[in-house]
């Protein structure tokens, strides 16, 4: 699938570990404003392809391109000035363990801007209300807040600096079903929130049922390369054998 | 069969000096990051704070008190060597020498070694597990500079200052087991530790305990950004932190003291 103006475009990209193939030729490209969500077994070389969009891997040969810019064309410096531009949830959420919850979201902030401390705190404090976190909890260290709140605070502090692009690593891994409900709930309503500034939601997972629920489109990965790539919808009809292994699992 | 354990042995020997020549240039690519990053903004003040109050000053009675004991005891076995020849007079001298020169750096160092070189470790591979170190890098922070370039700095300058306290608290609790409990005339004590005590001997401690300082932060965060495998990977780095940061020491007075007893 090719669409105009995409916030991701992958061309060919080749990813080798000495004489293993991680990624092998894969083209693809992802549409701005959407949630996509990238589905695939373990070792499928999801979180690979995930580090070659953010830049954090060189590839073996291939493009990636985000928001118009080929990576490989920025210098380390200006690379890392670019990542500016995405926010992540990571998997258990990677909060600083010495800093409290509203200190986590107001980080990045505290780097990149020049807000003033109160400043920084209130919009921190905004973001953390946002997710729905409560007053109570702004000054509870992670190692205090349980594994749904700390999802929450991780999702504020991506969202920190207004990401063109919110990436999100296994966000529902180790949840119990009512917790994951709540997280994809939470993705979907960040999504449409910053809709309006065409945020894209980019999700590797392997949870199919709630890729399903909240995704528009969903790529399938497969020992390095995208073997199925279509609108949810289409997806879920998917003749591809292996897809419908992983649906019907 | 002789041959195949042979063959098998060769293999091992060559893949573990292959691995340790793989490390040694590692470290040393470490160490120029350092270089490299030391000089560019933004300089991390509050960062380089707090760790210079962890390892000065979170030290300090561990040193106060190591210092005190070893001048003490250094005093008594100096003491007791030197009577048979009738020059217990030059107790304090030797003493005061042997603790700025070897002592007061290399035990300062093995003391930090022990202690902020584990925790350097310990909190960086803690960390790298848990994806708190990728996430500085999603953000566009070099993980490089903002762990491992304020714990180096205060490391490097921290150290010196510990050894000057070790050095002085061990002359004082030579001076006094000298003086109180071994009966040496004060007076004599002190003229013969001016007479025998050079700027220089103290010019040597303090550059050995810069560059042990430098060193055991350098293999400290070394360690912790090399640590996988979560927990049991966290363990081992924290220990390979503290076995290679004392030996360093060691090695490294070693090589230090020859060079500098011939330049100074």
């Amino acid at each position: 699938m090719k669409f105009d103006n995409p916030a991701i475009e992958i061309n060919n990209l080749t990813k080798q570990f000495g004489k293993h193939t991680v990624l092998n030729n894969l083209s693809f490209s992802i549409p701005k404003n959407k949630i996509t969500t990238i589905l695939g077994f373990s070792g499928a070389g999801k979180s690979t392809l995930l580090k070659h969009i953010l830049g954090l891997h060189q590839p073996t040969s291939g493009t990636v391109s985000v928001l118009g810019n080929d990576l490989k064309s920025l210098d380390p410096m200006k690379l890392r000035e670019f990542r500016q531009n995405f926010g992540m949830l990571f998997q258990y959420a990677a909060l600083f363990d010495s800093m409290t919850a509203v200190e986590n979201v107001a980080f990045p902030m505290k780097e990149f801007t020049d807000f003033s401390y109160e400043e920084r705190i209130k919009k921190a404090q905004d973001l953390l209300i946002s997710v729905g976190i409560k007053e109570v909890s702004f000054g509870g260290l992670p190692s205090e807040l349980s594994g749904g709140m700390r999802k929450r605070v991780g999702l504020a502090r991506g969202l920190a600096l207004n990401p063109h692009i919110m990436l999100y690593d296994e966000p529902t891994t180790g949840l119990d079903p009512i917790t994951t409900k709540m997280v994809n709930d939470l993705i979907v309503d960040t999504a449409s929130k910053n809709s309006d500034r065409g945020m894209t939601s980019i999700i590797i997972s392997h949870d199919v049922k709630a890729t399903l629920r909240i995704s528009d489109f969903v790529a399938f990965l497969d020992r390095g390369n995208i073997v199925e790539y279509l609108p949810v919808e289409e997806f879920k009809k998917s003749t591809n054998p292996l897809v419908q292994e992983f649906i019907n699992l | 069969m002789v041959t195949a354990q042979f063959k098998k042995f060769i293999e091992a020997v060559g893949s573990a000096t292959i691995e340790n020549i793989q490390g040694l240039g590692n470290i040393c690519q470490f160490i120029f990051k350092f270089f490299y990053w030391v000089l560019k903004p933004p300089f991390r003040f509050k960062l380089f704070a707090e760790q210079f109050y962890f390892i000065g000053n979170k030290s300090l009675f561990i040193i106060i008190l190591a210092g005190s004991f070893t001048g003490m005891v250094m005093a008594y076995q100096t003491y007791f060597g030197f009577k048979l020849i009738n020059v217990d007079s030059l107790v304090g001298s030797v003493v005061a020498i042997s603790l700025a020169k070897e002592l007061a750096p290399v035990l300062s160092g093995l003391i930090v070694a022990g202690r902020a070189g584990a925790a350097m470790a310990a909190q960086i591979g803690t960390m790298k597990v848990t994806e708190q170190v990728d996430a500085l890098e999603v953000m566009g922070i070099d993980s490089y500079q903002y762990l491992a370039v304020p714990r180096i700095i205060a490391s490097t300058i921290a150290l010196p200052m510990l050894s000057i306290v070790f050095l002085f608290v061990g002359n004082v609790g030579s001076f006094i087991v000298g003086t109180v409990a071994l009966l040496i005339d004060e007076t004599m004590y002190l003229s013969k530790l001016g007479e025998f005590m050079f700027i220089g001997d103290l010019v040597q401690g303090i550059i050995k305990a810069t560059v042990f300082g430098f060193l055991i932060a350098v293999i400290g965060t070394y360690f912790g950004f090399n640590v996988t495998k979560g927990a049991e990977g966290v363990g081992k780095g924290t220990n390979l932190a503290v076995v290679w940061g004392m030996i360093s020491v060691l090695v490294l007075d070693y090589f230090l003291t020859s060079f500098l007893i011939q330049v100074l």
